[in-house]
């Protein structure tokens, strides 16, 4: 039963690229792109209702795992996949209007958006630490041509450096999985599954800890590279400045997700074989660092898709400082974040989007005014910095509260960097949005109307978690932050 | 005590390997950098068959068939063809500091031999104390990416990149499972179609194969 769950899961995006490979030159190909997506979102919802009510379970033969903490990824990247479909509906066709795009160009960004979905989910949901790595190459090679989608020079050059960039990283990310193997295979024998997960969770007291240890930085700097946490982050402000924005929201909202993920998954097999912190104090000095480095930058950006790639850097870096932190609340602060950062993130994503088609420019200097010229948009956009930058009552306020609290409590000395951090990106983001949105505008207004929908849906949940935190939700959460430990 | 002879083979192979690792640093011509990939990857198939030989694992002779017909005919034949139409086959590259480059490379076969002693320590049967010899590769090629300026011959690094993890893969732990190295194989072809598509996209935008033109975002 689990097993045709999961194939659906995955079946849907790879047929949906099949078909969109096909048909993305038609008049209907958005739609398809939605249903598709929609359809990936409800095999998410069933599998996720399955797996917090019977607990972990493993399908095909061990070679997939699914248990609370990644069934909560899957169906977060379900879903953000699913509205940022709607919204990239729309916004691809304003773009097709001003002559940005072709219609070649986009069957090419249809089906490679089916197919960057699958690669996100079978890197969620597989046990094998190989394929993992497989997945999120996979995940690579599915976005750069998406990066350079525009043809300008300036977008060549963004998806030149995310190729080579993370090309390098992940290979880096190879290395620590042969080394993983090659400590795995002294327990647990030759062949296929001295790589999976479950298995050396079983087995991870009798690693060897010295080749674990240098595992781990190699996969902590590889799946770094695309967590973008810095020094390793360069390419990724200007992947998701140059990019198409539903791109953009797709590459912050849920890619890096999946890169911590696989993060996640290695410190829990590190830590349980050394066991001292070692894994868990790494990502932390790398959270902390790119915490702070990033909301320093804030200040100098002048483009606005730039500066939140900047804001999901910093956000990135405190998910992984939590995770570091280890301990059920951090854990579950941690994830709470992961979820609302995602919706928020990608909310003002598609704010921002038609933001920048209505005034011709991501130039927050030329951008003035918002609110004159939509209502909505403006009001979109206003809300979700407000949920980003942390004010109650939304969720973003929570889960760092949350995050704050444990490291007052746990690691004392990393609270005043974190709350300056804080503060810094507050002033920084608060300051350069607010004559953006309000203030004297000259826009014209866009030949079809905007997806607004998404961008409302997810402020709405992330105010939700804010305010209210359903039981079902809480305990699903909970048992995940028990299962990483 | 005396050393098999399929192991001190195993051993003169990871050290032609790393020869030519060096020699891929300093060579300018990029035409002389696609044969010396193309060699690369003869060395990393016959070491690997002879892995397979001597420790009876049947699927390491899939994976030295694969490398044979992947790094030794595919990606060189398609890199070959790639230069020919873009036209950049007789190409030479100015590299400044090749002394300085090679005493850098000198600095990091230390360093990773360094790096990989205790692992090294660890590793039982045949093909101990050659972990180091592939990281040093790796390594090296990184530092090719580094240094180059020319979009094909940082792809070519790349690829060495990668022959330098499928060696330690094959030396440390006598081959990944095959499911993972179909994947990687799969990953590595794709990307390299991809690189291709890039090359003319690059060609068409900015006239140049040369990545100095693309240096210009910055934060401000």
């Amino acid at each position: 039963m689990i097993d045709l769950q999961l194939l659906a899961l995955l079946l849907i995006p790879l047929l949906g690229g099949g078909l969109l490979a096909v048909f993305g030159s038609r008049k209907w190909a958005a739609e398809l792109n939605s249903l598709m997506s929609f359809f990936t979102f409800a095999a998410s919802v069933v599998l996720t209702v399955r797996v917090v009510d019977s607990g972990p379970q493993v399908a095909f033969n061990e070679q997939f795992f699914i248990d609370q903490f990644n069934v909560f990824l899957v169906a977060l990247t379900a879903f953000v996949a699913f509205t940022t479909s709607l919204f990239s509906r729309p916004y691809m066709r304003i773009e097709q209007h001003h002559g940005k795009l072709t219609t070649g160009m986009l069957h090419l960004y249809y089906s490679m958006y089916q197919l960057f979905t699958f690669a996100m989910l079978v890197a969620l949901t597989t046990n094998n630490m190989g394929i993992v790595w497989v997945a999120m190459e996979a995940a690579t090679l599915t976005t750069v041509l998406l990066v350079s989608l525009y043809r300008t020079p300036a977008s060549l050059e963004a998806a030149w450096k995310y190729f080579i960039l993370c090309g390098v990283g992940i290979a880096l990310a190879l290395f620590g999985t042969i080394l993983l193997y090659f400590a795995a295979e002294r327990v647990l024998g030759q062949g296929g599954t001295a790589l999976l997960w479950t298995h050396l969770n079983q087995v991870k007291g009798d690693l060897e800890p010295t080749v674990l240890k240098l595992a781990f930085i190699f996969l902590l700097v590889g799946y770094g590279t695309k967590i973008g946490l810095v020094p390793l982050h360069s390419w990724l402000p200007d992947a998701h400045a140059e990019g198409p924005t539903p791109v953009s929201a797709v590459l912050s909202g849920l890619l890096l997700n999946v890169a911590l993920c696989a993060v996640v998954r290695s410190k829990v097999l590190v830590d349980g074989s050394l066991g001292t912190h070692f894994a868990g104090n790494l990502m932390m000095g790398f959270g902390l660092l790119s915490v702070l480095v990033a909301s320093f930058s804030l200040f100098r950006q002048k483009d606005i898709k730039r500066m939140f790639a900047y804001s999901s850097i910093e956000h990135m870096g405190l998910i992984t400082f939590a995770f570091g932190m280890g301990g059920p609340v951090a854990t579950f602060a941690g994830m709470l974040h992961m979820t609302v950062h995602s919706l928020t993130k990608s909310a003002i994503f598609f704010a921002v989007g038609h933001a920048v088609q209505k005034v011709g420019t991501q130039q927050m200097d030329s951008i003035r005014g918002l609110l004159q010229v939509s209502p909505t948009v403006g009001w979109g956009l206003a809300l979700g910095t407000f949920a980003i930058l942390g004010m109650p009552p939304f969720g973003v306020f929570a889960s760092e509260f949350l995050i704050i609290t444990t490291a007052m409590h746990e690691y004392p000395w990393a609270t005043p960097i974190l709350l300056v951090s804080l503060g810094v990106a507050f002033a920084a983001i608060f300051g350069k949005i607010q004559p953006i949105v309000f203030g004297e505008t000259t826009a014209k207004p866009l030949p079809h109307s905007p997806a607004l929908i998404p961008v409302f849906a997810h402020l709405l949940l992330v105010l939700m978690l804010g305010l209210y935190m359903p039981p079902y939700l809480a305990d699903w959460y909970r048992q995940a932050a028990a299962l990483l430990g | 005590m005396q050393i098999p002879y399929t192991l001190q083979f195993i051993n003169l192979l990871a050290a032609l390997l790393l020869l030519i690792a060096f020699a891929m640093l300093a060579q300018r011509r990029i035409l002389s950098l696609i044969n010396l990939f193309a060699w690369q990857g003869a060395l990393l198939a016959l070491s690997t068959f002879i892995v397979a030989y001597s420790t009876n694992q049947h699927h390491l002779y899939y994976s030295a068939g694969l490398t044979l017909l992947l790094k030794v005919m595919l990606l060189p034949y398609l890199l070959h063809r790639l230069i020919h139409r873009l036209n950049v086959r007789w190409d030479v590259e100015t590299l400044i500091n090749i002394p300085t480059t090679m005493l850098v490379g000198i600095a990091l076969v230390i360093f990773s031999f360094n790096l990989a002693a205790p692992i090294s320590q660890l590793a039982e049967g045949i093909t101990r104390g050659l972990i180091g010899i592939a990281l040093a590769c790796v390594l090296l090629s990184l530092l090719m990416m580094l240094t180059r300026r020319k979009a094909v011959s940082q792809v070519v690094a790349f690829l060495s990149l990668e022959n330098g993890l499928f060696f330690a893969a094959t030396s440390a732990t006598q081959g990944m499972p095959l499911v993972v190295e179909l994947g990687i194989a799969l990953d590595v072809l794709v990307a390299t179609f991809i690189f291709g598509v890039f090359f003319f996209q690059i060609r068409e935008t900015f006239d140049s194969l040369d990545i100095t033109h693309m240096e210009k975002l910055k934060d401000d």
